[in-house]
């Protein structure tokens, strides 16, 4: 494997102190790839977007570290800092909110470029925001003037992803980018963001609730649970030989047409997802190694 | 089928606009049988919630019930309901259950109180018995009775959601509509709350309209479906024969958006 563009080392992010710490994150360690794709998933409040937002600076860690290409951030030169903050971009859930309404669709692509692409001017300007438009599948001529409500989720999640990429990153964080749209678009984006990744050499961490489509566009998953990825590694692998108890259960549930509600052989029984949520909720610095890249947290 | 609970008769809605009106539901008829679950399945637009509204008369303008159509609850039509009866109605007839229902607990109210609010109201129960009607419920969601005095906050998105089934449940309405009841939930809680419901279903008898755009979670919890195409109800049949032998080219396309799992089965 390549070496690491972005690496989260032992991050742990808590909220609040006293009686009321929570506990957001747990010495959480991964990497981004150039050209891969890690899927983060898990329970409902496990942390996955406190790690984006860590990724993103938008949060500073408790402990542990962020590394760019092996080197710390924090306290790193203003310029580095700053070609980190190019380097890594994100992608909404909402395509709705991200966009301002009173702007065009060219001015939304225009400012990333006025702002992390010195060596473009004038003419070039509008001329790379039509190549943007068009990497994502958008016609520029009908797309670049016009305002977002005048285009549905779908495309206002491609204009999201031209933007990201008008900065050239080397990496995206993408935190559910396709729960809010349409059955029928969603596999057009998971398409994109997959080329995205295969042709520009991006490392990308997706974040989802739906499992299947994390095996479409990730390479590696990592599963949370209350604060802590309890097992990652290639996705294939995880998904068809789950060891940790949590990421059993959580494959159980994912919706499956051939399991009905009413049968009585597939029944989750509330005690058992007990039992296992207290299990999985303990720290655990233990880990084995299933196969080669496979983690688990023992329990 | 047995004489249907709820029967929605050429339901034609339209929202109101100042050049011209848009018509979000177009003559829509199925029915739903006691005890029975029901799906309404389609893409964003479509109408599932303006179904959803009207039924619960919860609808409110721009949105226009077009002349012709009916929905028949028990018998008694919803839209003919003047507002003493509507009170009535809502709660004790039909509850409804939102994606963001959550979110609607009263975060100043312990949730014993929002019982006793609801039981007050509508049954005109004492504070204790309001109290067993509360343990009684959150035991049937897998709560343990004695956190009714705590306050919303305390309990994670997925128990709260369970709480709201559990306050709409209590006056043992006969139908329960669910709008994208666990959209924003993980797998786990959705399963664990669904499932509860289905074996609540079984035991009180009450039915379920339930819409999401997860046809395989579809699938999994109803006994039939109808599948929407732009206000039009394009294809309603058994959840297997949806799954198995979906008719119209619509239902054939939504089931071509889904990646799945293992291209093979889940053990
Ligand atoms: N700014 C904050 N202040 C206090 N607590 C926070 C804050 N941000 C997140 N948390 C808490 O940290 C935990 C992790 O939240 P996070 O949003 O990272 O979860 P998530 O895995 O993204 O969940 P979901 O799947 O529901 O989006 C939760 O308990 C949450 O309530
Ligand atoms: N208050 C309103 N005024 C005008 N048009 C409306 C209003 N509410 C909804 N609509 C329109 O009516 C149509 C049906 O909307 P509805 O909310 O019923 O769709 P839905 O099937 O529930 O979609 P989703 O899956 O996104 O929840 C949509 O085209 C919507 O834009
Ligand atoms: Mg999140
Ligand atoms: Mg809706």
């Amino acid at each position: 494997m390549s070496d690491a563009i972005l690496t989260l080392d032992a991050v742990t992010k808590t909220f609040g102190h006293g009686a009321s710490t929570v506990h957001a994150a747990r010495a959480i360690s991964f990497s981004l790839h150039a050209g891969r794709a890690l899927a983060l998933v898990g329970e409902s409040g496990s942390g996955k977007t406190t790690c984006a937002r860590m990724a993103m600076r938008e949060y500073q860690p408790t402990t542990g570290q962020i590394l760019y290409k092996g080197r710390p951030v924090e306290g790193a030169k203003a310029d580095e800092i700053a070609r980190y903050r190019r380097s890594v971009q994100m992608i909404f859930q909402d395509p709705f909110a991200s966009l301002n309404p009173a702007h065009t669709i060219a001015h939304h692509l225009r400012r990333p470029l006025k702002l992390h692409r010195p060596d473009i001017r004038g003419s070039q300007i509008d001329a790379t925001v039509r190549e943007l438009l068009e990497r994502v599948k958008l016609d520029p001529d009908l797309v670049a003037p016009k305002y977002p409500h005048e285009l549905s989720g779908g495309q206002r999640q491609r204009v999201n992803i031209a933007r990201a990429l008008a900065a050239q990153p080397e990496v995206i964080v993408a935190d559910e980018p396709t729960s809010m749209l349409d059955v029928s678009v969603r596999l057009g984006v998971l398409n994109l963001l997959n080329d995205m990744k295969k042709e520009m050499n991006l490392g990308l961490l997706y974040i989802t609730h739906d499992i299947a489509t994390a095996r479409y566009v990730a390479e590696d998953i990592a599963v949370m649970y209350s604060g802590q990825i309890v097992e990652w590694g290639p996705t294939g692998e995880v998904i068809d030989n789950p060891i940790h108890p949590y990421t059993r259960l959580l494959l159980s549930a994912v919706p499956d047409p051939d399991v009905r509600f009413d049968d009585p052989r597939t029944r989750l029984r509330p005690e058992d997802v007990d039992d296992i949520r207290k299990a999985a909720a303990a720290p655990q610095e233990k880990v084995v190694e299933a196969l080669p890249g496979h983690f688990a947290r023992s329990l | 089928m047995s004489e249907p609970l709820l029967s929605v008769k050429n339901l034609t809605i339209d929202y109101i606009g100042e050049e011209k009106d848009f018509r979000a539901v177009d003559d829509v008829s199925f029915d739903i049988a006691p005890g029975e679950v029901f799906g309404l399945a389609g893409e964003s637009g479509c109408g599932k919630s303006t179904i959803a509204f009207a039924i619960s008369r919860l609808h409110k303008p721009p949105a226009l019930i077009r002349k012709g159509s009916r929905i028949l609850l028990a018998g008694r039509d919803v839209l003919d309901l003047d507002p003493k009866a509507l009170a009535d109605f809502r709660w004790r007839e039909v509850a409804m259950v939102f994606q963001s229902a959550m979110n609607s607990l009263n975060p100043v109210l312990r949730i014993e109180d929002q019982f006793y609010d609801v039981l007050r109201t509508h049954k005109g129960m004492t504070r204790a018995q309001a109290r067993e009607r509360a343990a009684e419920m959150l035991r049937l969601v897998d709560i343990p009775p004695d956190r009714m005095s705590n306050y919303p906050h305390q309990f994670s998105g997925g128990m709260r959601q369970r709480i709201v089934i559990a306050i709409c449940m209590a006056l043992n309405p006969k139908l329960v509509v669910m709008d994208e009841p666990t959209t924003a939930l993980d797998v786990v809680v959705q399963r664990e709350i669904l499932q509860r419901i289905n074996e609540l279903r079984k035991e009180f008898g009450f039915s379920v309209l339930f819409i999401t755009h997860d046809l395989g979670l579809m699938v999994q919890f109803c006994d039939r479906i109808g599948i929407m195409l732009a206000g039009k109800l394009v294809e309603q049949n058994e959840a297997a024969a949806i799954y198995k032998a979906p008719q119209h080219d619509y239902t054939k396309k939504l089931w071509a958006s889904f990646p799945s799992l293992h291209g093979g089965v889940l053990s």
